[in-house]
């Protein structure tokens, strides 16, 4: 088991290298800070001495053995923006992220094995068919559609629900709703699928045999059968909200790491975007780690292997 | 539960059960009729597709609605017709009254919880007693089927158990209850002659101290020779015929009966056939102390733990142009391992092997193909090893496709309708997928396939073990008669020592990756010499009721470890 964990970390850790790499050569791309930042009728020298001074003269590799240097110490540069650490930005903005991911695929992971384990009980049923038609219609429905017809009709119309922002409870009907739609409805397709199978597999059989009540066959012998594959779905869909759900978090101003990602991209803001996206990264490595210990966990075939 | 005054413990009358598929209705069960008393075994024998195990299903109410239907008939248990009780009440004498064990036991056991807390299940599913005591009961009744060191087994997974040992721990399943009918569907099919005699001891042991009835389903006629005391033989969905072991083994009335005890595999009649001289000619291939072993690995680096498994372990044989050679073995004895280094699948750890004086071994590129050509194979499989998304015709031929020289593109339509006249199947068959054949006659595409190249040798790993015993019968006839046409040489695998009994001019008998004995069938046969060979003989069960009563007398099963 330690192992098995170790394994997956080193696997882990070499994709987190690459994908620095990736980030701080992509966002050089986007062009040089300098013109973004300074006014249009800033003078040459001017321009000069800034650039010297953030150190955008020197060539890519330097750059980069700096910014490497400084990770090392834990150092993650500063904000040109902000004129603060990046870091410091990136940790304010990300509890609001995770905390909007948490309470969504807690919901969306709830709702989908209720919803999918019922409909499997019998395909084809009127309950199976309602859910299907909803779930394929969710997992088929843009966000940010939904978004504004969400906000024209509770909000605009209604009046019932606030725009944007954050503060009370009911800020955060419409993100949630709205994060939920997608991974609810791709899950409830899941856990059905995996649930007529496990339904008519031959252990569940066995379990008629025994005489075990139909409540228990389904919801401890199949349903524990049908996790793995819907765990895979979920971690996939919590990771893109963790990764900020940068439609969701712009329209609805919520103050969370992929707003502050979009914000800092647009403005060249290098050490911000760098920031956020390791900040992101070690998030899901970890949420991979504990997906994987899940795993192992819920199937003794993994852990003895 | 107290004896009831009904005559019978469970009796079927006119029993039918039709499932509705997309090509129309088809009747599984037709109308039988047959009954069980306490303390008896009824064997119910059929071949695939019979209906068998549809009707054992329908008496635990097992079958899947839709797309199967009960339409007639009653299903008498204790002289109560188990189709006019409810869901709740057929649930509860299910597991309490009436328990089943079944074949795949991998998969009939639930993966993901231990077996000690499956078998407790029975007693929780009946509120029998408190959990705690529950998992006591089902450690007891580990050890009583037979498993050592029970307190620490119940808490490991199905799949830490060797196949016989899931059938035990399925059996104590069952028998947690003591219920007063046991329906075993095939409970032996998948395992070792050796551990089918342990499993069938037990099963009679503990029906004995039970006094259980005992449904037996079963294909193979040496199984229902051992067990029962009276047979039901059955033929698409209906019983052609009923009596006591005696009568039906002695005396067959029904014509499916008769052609059923006439197909036991292996009497093979083949008068033209003669042994080729070993001694005679150079061979055609020759084995000299192949090793194959498999390192076990682990750790981040997947190091070496200095362990091996010696999967073959220092075999050396000759096979003559044109003969037979049987590899007989239970699993794990190497002896697929020893086919797929032959084919060169496999490397060989150690060892050489020479094909008509070349190294095969050191062959590669244009000499291997050249010698792929010349050796083909026919895997156990007939589902798996033929591609579903080709036709027959592309499937067969496929090699010329990489063997370009062979037959001239514009020939092949002609040549594939060759080779299906010669394995027994139709012209027109060339244009089906294999989803449309039965098993037998997948079986024989792939021998078509495998005669595509015209080879020398064909390696047969297993080539008959998925079928029923008739179609064995024909399918080991088909390749008797082209080892006649075509002076064929047969590798011939199998775990089933009658299959090869009148097929193989000489059989080797591997054992944990050893031959242990070798020699000409007729030897092997009659006058087995090492202990192993006669153990695998006696463990297999004959299909002759008085043979089997007189070996149970004499208690000449032996008691090798699963």
């Amino acid at each position: 088991m330690g192992q098995y964990i170790s394994r997956r970390s080193v696997h882990g850790l070499v994709s987190l290298i690459g994908l620095l790499i990736l980030v701080f050569f992509l966002s050089r791309l986007t062009g040089d800070p300098t013109n973004l930042f300074l006014p249009l009728d800033a003078s040459v020298e001017t321009r000069q001495e800034f650039a010297e001074r953030h150190g955008f003269n020197d060539p890519l590799l330097v750059q980069f053995g700096r910014y490497i240097g400084d990770l090392a110490q834990f150092d993650f540069g500063t904000s040109l923006r902000q004129q603060r650490p990046a870091m410091d930005a990136a940790l304010e903005a990300f509890p609001t992220t995770l905390k909007l991911a948490a309470v969504t695929m807690f919901l969306a992971i709830s709702l989908a094995l209720i919803v999918g384990a019922l409909a499997a009980y019998r395909p084809g049923g009127r309950f199976d068919r309602t859910a299907s038609v909803i779930s394929l219609a969710g997992a088929s429905a843009p966000d940010f559609w939904v978004a504004i017809v969400g906000i024209l009709v509770f909000a605009v119309s209604l009046r019932w629900l606030p725009t944007s922002g954050t503060g009370t409870w009911l800020h955060w009907i419409m993100p949630i709703t709205v994060l939920l739609i997608r991974p609810f409805g791709l899950l409830v397709q899941v856990v059905r699928g995996t649930m007529i199978s496990a339904l008519s597999s031959a252990y569940v059989k066995t379990a008629r045999a025994k005489g075990v009540k139909e409540r228990v066959i389904i919801f401890v012998h199949a349903l524990r059968n049908s996790t793995l594959p819907v765990i895979t779905v979920a971690g996939d869909q919590a990771a893109a909200i963790v990764n900020g759900a940068v439609i969701v978090e712009t329209i609805f101003g919520w103050p969370g790491i992929g707003r502050l990602m979009i914000d800092s991209i647009i403005q060249r803001d290098f050490a911000i975007v760098q920031a956020t996206v390791l900040l992101t990264a070690v998030a899901i490595f970890v949420m991979n780690i504990v997906i994987d210990v899940a795993y192992a966990v819920l199937d003794p075939r993994i852990r003895h292997n | 539960m107290a004896e009831a005054p009904y005559r019978h413990l469970l009796e079927v009358r006119d029993l039918t059960v039709e499932f509705h598929t997309s090509v129309g209705t088809i009747r599984a069960v037709d109308g039988i009729s047959y009954h069980v008393d306490r303390g008896e075994t009824l064997a119910i024998l059929g071949e695939s597709g019979s209906g068998k195990s549809v009707e054992a299903a329908a008496i635990l109410n097992l079958i899947d609605t839709p797309p199967g239907y009960i339409t007639g008939g009653e299903i008498l248990y204790h002289g109560e017709d188990l189709l006019q009780m409810s869901a709740e009440q057929r649930r509860e004498i299910n597991g309490r009254q009436i328990a089943m064990i079944f074949q795949d036991t991998l998969a009939h056991l639930n993966p993901v919880y231990s077996v000690g807390w499956q078998i407790a299940e029975t007693f929780r599913a009946h509120n029998q007693c408190s959990p705690s005591e529950a998992e006591t009961r089902a450690i007891e009744l580990l050890g009583r089927v037979g498993i050592p060191d029970p307190q620490m087994r119940a808490g490991q997974y199905p799949h830490q158990f060797s196949g016989g040992q899931r059938q035990r721990v399925m059996i104590a399943m069952a028998l947690a209850l003591e219920p007063d009918l046991l329906i075993a569907d095939e409970p032996t099919t998948a395992l070792d002659v050796t551990v089918q005699a342990q499993i069938l001891d037990l099963l009679k042991r503990l029906q004995t101290e039970e006094g259980m009835g005992v449904v037996l389903i079963t294909h193979d006629l040496g199984v229902a020779a051992d067990m029962a005391d009276r047979i039901a033989v059955m033929h698409s969905g209906k019983i052609v015929e009923q009596g006591t072991v005696e009568q039906v083994f002695r005396d067959p009335q029904h014509s499916y009966t008769q052609r059923l005890m006439n197909a036991i595999p292996g009497r093979v009649e083949d008068p033209d056939h003669e042994a080729p001289d070993i001694e005679a000619a150079p061979p055609l291939l020759q084995v000299h102390d192949v090793v194959k072993h498999y390192e076990v690995t682990s750790g981040l680096l997947r190091r070496s733990t200095g362990q091996v498994v010696r999967a073959v372990d220092g075999v050396t044989f000759d096979l003559a142009a044109g003969e037979t050679l049987g590899v007989v073995g239970e699993s794990g004895s190497g002896k697929s391992t020893l086919g797929r280094t032959i084919l060169r699948l496999e490397e060989p750890t150690g060892g050489t092997i020479t094909y008509r004086s070349h190294d095969l071994l050191a062959l590669s590129g244009a000499d291997l193909l050249a010698f792929r050509r010349k050796v083909q194979v026919v895997f156990q499989d007939p589902y798996s090893s033929l591609n579903p998304r080709m036709s027959v015709a592309a499937i067969v031929s496929e090699p010329w496709s990489i063997h370009r020289d062979v037959v001239p593109r514009r020939e092949w339509n002609d040549r594939v309708i060759d080779l299906l006249e010669r394995v027994g199947l139709q012209p027109d068959h060339a244009r089906r997928y294999p989803h449309q054949f039965s098993g037998g006659q997948r079986q024989r595409i792939a021998i078509a396939r495998a005669l595509a190249l015209q080879p020398e040798l064909i390696v047969c790993d297993e080539a008959v073990s998925a079928l029923d015993v008739s179609i064995q019968a024909q399918v080991i006839e088909l390749l008797a008669e082209l080892r006649d046409e075509m002076g064929l040489a047969y590798i011939f695998i199998a775990h089933d020592l009658h299959v090869v009994e009148h097929f193989a001019d000489r059989v080797l008998v591997m054992q944990a990756g050893r031959i242990v004995e070798q020699g000409t069938s007729a030897q092997i046969f009659a006058a087995p010499k090492h202990s192993y060979t006669q153990a695998l003989l006696a463990a297999s069960p004959v299909p002759d009721p008085a043979v089997q009563a007189e070996r149970r007398r004499n208690s000449l099963t032996p008691a090798i470890a699963s």
